[in-house]
C-alpha cells in the first residue's frame, strides 16, 4: 500500500524509470515526498527508500545534506529572504527582520498559525531585484516592507494560490514524450557511430600519411 | 565608451515576452543549427566549437572544445549540463533557463550529437521552480517537434534529456559534487585525481559536464561558424559573455557584452548598462567575478572584461558576476556575510574548509557586531593562510575542491584594501556605519 497519493506514486515510478540507476531519482523523489506531505515524513522517507532500493537511514542522511528538504513539518508557505552580498547591499537583513516581525516568528521558525515558515536564504540568483524573497521557491519580487506585508495578506487570503503553489518544486514539472527506443537499439546505434568515426579517423590519418610522403 | 555593437549571441530574445515558447523560438531561427549539425559529421561539429575557442562559462573558464577532445579518445557515456547556478550575485543562467530554454535544449542536443551521446541530463538548482518547468516544457515541445527523442529530424541520431532538480546546496555546482547528487547521494566533491569527469564521471563512466551558458552558445556557433565566434573578443576571450551586475548601481541586470572589448568601468557606468552609482555616491570596491574572486578597487576599473586580463591582476572573471560596493557599504560586513555563506555551504569533508570557514566567520562577526580585538586582524589572515597557504592567486589548495581556497578571497581583499576600516571597527567596538 503506497503512502503517496496515486498520482504522485505514478510520477515517482516514472521518474525512477528515467535513470540508468534507481538511486539517481533520490532528489526528485524527495521533492515529491514533500509535495505529498508538506515535509519529509517517516512514511514518505520509507517510500523513497523502497523506490530507490536504499534504506530509510540512507535516505534521511542524504536528505539532511540539502537545504530544501525539511525533516520536520513546516508551514504551508516557506518564505525565504536572501541576505547574501547583493541583497545585503540592498537591505536584505532589514527585510528579514521585517518579515520576522510581520510573521511573528524568528528565521528558522514557523508562525503560530502554522501557515508560514521563515528562512534566511543564501543567494537565489535574482540579484537585480533585491532584496530577493521567495515563497515555496517562487520569486515573489517584493522589495519593500509594504509590498511584503501585502504579499502576506494575499497569501493568507488565498489570492496567490496559482502563483505560489504548495510544496514540491516539481509540482508543475510534467514530462511528456521521451525516448521510447529499446536500450539495445541505442547501444547498437552508438557502436555503429563509433565504428564509423574510427574508420573516418583512420582514413584521415592514412590520407595525412600519404600526403607527408 | 562602451562597445555595444557585437551581436547578441545568447540573449537575442531578451525583449520578447514569449521567448520561452517553441513557436517563438522557431520564428526566430530556432532548431536551424541542429538540422545543420545533423548534416555534418560529429567531429566536424566538435571542430567548429574548437575553432570558436569557447571558454566554459561556468567559472573555471576551461576551453569547452578541449574538454570534449579529451573524450574523443574514448566513447563517452553521458553529457551533463550544470545549471546549479549558486555563486552569490550570479544570475545569468537563471535568465537563460527561464527566458530561453529552447536555446539551451538545442545547444545540448548539438553537443550530444558532437559527442555521440544518447543520454543527457540538465541539472538545475532546485530553487529554480519556474526554470525547471520551462526547461521541461521546452523538452516536451522538442520531443513533439521531432527535435528530440528517437531518430531526430529523421537522422540516425537519438537522444533523451532528463531534467534533474537539485535541492539547495551551493557545492553541487562543483562538477564532481553535482555528479554525486545526480547519483542520488550527498553532494560531496570527489577526490582528485582523476581531475576530470571525462575519466570517471557519472556511474564511473566517461562524462562531459558543461555549463548552461556554454551550451546556449552552440546554436549560434553552428549557424555562423566557429571562426565568426572567435573573431569576437580578444586573445583567449572569444565571443560574448553574459555579465550579471548587482549591488550599488542604478541598473543592476544581466548584460551580454563582447568579451575583452569593454571594461569594468563601461559595465558599471555606461548609461546603457549599469548606469553608474546613485547620486553623490562613489565606488569603493567591486567583486569582479563571483564572491570566490579577490576584489578590485577604483584603480582596476579600466581592466577589460577578459579572462586573462582579469587573471593578470590577481583575480578572476569567474562566473561573470560583478558586485559594486559604494562609499556607504561596510566592507567588514560584506566580507563577513560572504564568509558566513561559505561556512554554511562547506560540505564538511575537509578540515581546513569546515573548521576554518566557521572560525573566520565568528571572528568577522565580532569585528562587525562588537567584541573584535586588534589581534583579530592578524588572526583572521593566519586562518586564511591555513586554508590557502601563501594567500596567492590562484590559491594553493589544501582541500578536495576549490570551495576551501575561495573562502579567504573576500576577507583577505577587504583587510588588505581597507585595513583602516577594520581598525575603526575595533576602536568603535562594532560597525561605525550602524
Amino acid at each position: 500500500m503506497s503512502h503517496f497519493r496515486a498520482d504522485i506514486r505514478q510520477r515517482a515510478e516514472e521518474l525512477v524509470a528515467l535513470y540508468p540507476r534507481k538511486r539517481s531519482a533520490m532528489l526528485p523523489l524527495l521533492h515529491l515526498a514533500q509535495e505529498n506531505d508538506g515535509y519529509l515524513s517517516d512514511e514518505g522517507i520509507a517510500e523513497v527508500a523502497a523506490l530507490t532500493g536504499t534504506t530509510a537511514a540512507d535516505v534521511r542522511g542524504t536528505a539532511a545534506f540539502y537545504d530544501m528538504f525539511h525533516l520536520e513539518p513546516v508551514g504551508k508557505y516557506v518564505v525565504g529572504v536572501c541576505t547574501n552580498i547583493a541583497c545585503l547591499l540592498a537591505g536584505g537583513e532589514e527585510m528579514l527582520e521585517h518579515a520576522s516581525r510581520t510573521l511573528g516568528c524568528a528565521p528558522g521558525a514557523t508562525s503560530a498559525d502554522g501557515l508560514f515558515t521563515l528562512e534566511e536564504s543564501e543567494c537565489l540568483a535574482d540579484c537585480n531585484i533585491a532584496p530577493c524573497v521567495q515563497v515555496n521557491h517562487r520569486y515573489v519580487r517584493t522589495t519593500t516592507p509594504e509590498a511584503f506585508d501585502q504579499l502576506v495578506e494575499d497569501l493568507r487570503a488565498g489570492r496567490l494560490d496559482h502563483d505560489v503553489p504548495s510544496h514540491g518544486t516539481l509540482i508543475r514539472v510534467k514530462r511528456q514524450g521521451g525516448l521510447k527506443v529499446p536500450a539495445e537499439d541505442i547501444a547498437a546505434e552508438r557502436s555503429a557511430a563509433i565504428a564509423a568515426r574510427s574508420a573516418r579517423a583512420e582514413a584521415a590519418a592514412a590520407a595525412a600519411a600519404q600526403e607527408s610522403k | 565608451m562602451a562597445s555595444l555593437d557585437a551581436p547578441r549571441i545568447v540573449s537575442s530574445r531578451r525583449d520578447l515576452a514569449d521567448s520561452f515558447t517553441l513557436n517563438r523560438y522557431l520564428e526566430t531561427g530556432g532548431y536551424v543549427a541542429l538540422k545543420k549539425a545533423l548534416g555534418m559529421f560529429p567531429e566536424a561539429v566538435a571542430a567548429e566549437v574548437d575553432a570558436a575557442s569557447l571558454l566554459g562559462r561556468g567559472g573555471a573558464g576551461f576551453p569547452a572544445g578541449r574538454k570534449w577532445s579529451m573524450l574523443r579518445r574514448s566513447a563517452i557515456s553521458y553529457l551533463v549540463v550544470n545549471g546549479d547556478e549558486s555563486e552569490p550575485a550570479t544570475f545569468k543562467d537563471h535568465y537563460l533557463v527561464e527566458r530561453d530554454p529552447h536555446q539551451l535544449v538545442e545547444g545540448v542536443i548539438i553537443a550530444a550529437y558532437a559527442l555521440q551521446v544518447n543520454q543527457a541530463f540538465i541539472f538545475l538548482r532546485g530553487e529554480f521552480a519556474l526554470g525547471l518547468e520551462r526547461v521541461q516544457q521546452a523538452l516536451n515541445e522538442a520531443y513533439a517537434h521531432g527535435a528530440l527523442g528517437p531518430k531526430i529530424f529523421g537522422s540516425d541520431f537519438s537522444l533523451d534529456i532528463v531534467v534533474h532538480p537539485g535541492a539547495g546546496a551551493y557545492i553541487c555546482g562543483e562538477e564532481t559534487s553535482l555528479l554525486e547528487a545526480l547519483e542520488g547521494k550527498r553532494g560531496f566533491p570527489r577526490i582528485k585525481p582523476p581531475f576530470f569527469p571525462a575519466v570517471t564521471g557519472l556511474y564511473g563512466e566517461p562524462t562531459v559536464v558543461n555549463n548552461v551558458e556554454t551550451m546556449s552558445n552552440l546554436p549560434w556557433i553552428i549557424n555562423h561558424g566557429g571562426a565568426a565566434f572567435a573573431a569576437l573578443g580578444a586573445g583567449r576571450s572569444t565571443g560574448t559573455r553574459l555579465f550579471a551586475l548587482a549591488g550599488k548601481v542604478k541598473n543592476p541586470g544581466v548584460y551580454e557584452l563582447e568579451m575583452a572589448k569593454n571594461t569594468f568601468r563601461d559595465l558599471i557606468f555606461d548609461p546603457a548598462l549599469g548606469g553608474g552609482l546613485a547620486e553623490g555616491r562613489s565606488l569603493k570596491a567591486f567583486v569582479p567575478g563571483g564572491v570566490s574572486a579577490p576584489w578590485f578597487g577604483p584603480d582596476q576599473l579600466d581592466t577589460p572584461l577578459g579572462q586573462d586580463e582579469v587573471g593578470a591582476l590577481g583575480s578572476m572573471l569567474g562566473s561573470g558576476s560583478v558586485v559594486v560596493l559604494d562609499d556607504t557599504s561596510c566592507v567588514v560586513r560584506a566580507a563577513w556575510r560572504i564568509t558566513k555563506f561559505f561556512s554554511r555551504e562547506s560540505c564538511g569533508q575537509c578540515t581546513p574548509c569546515r573548521e576554518g570557514s566557521g572560525w573566520i566567520e565568528r571572528i568577522m562577526y565580532r569585528l562587525e557586531h562588537g567584541g573584535g580585538r586588534m589581534e583579530d586582524l592578524d588572526l583572521v589572515l593566519d586562518l586564511c593562510d591555513n586554508i590557502a597557504p601563501g594567500l596567492s592567486w590562484p590559491p594553493q589548495q589544501t582541500t578536495i575542491c576549490v570551495l576551501g581556497p575561495s573562502i579567504p578571497s573576500s576577507v583577505h581583499s577587504a583587510l588588505t584594501m581597507f585595513r583602516d576600516d577594520f581598525v575603526a571597527h575595533v576602536n568603535h567596538g562594532g560597525c561605525p556605519h550602524d
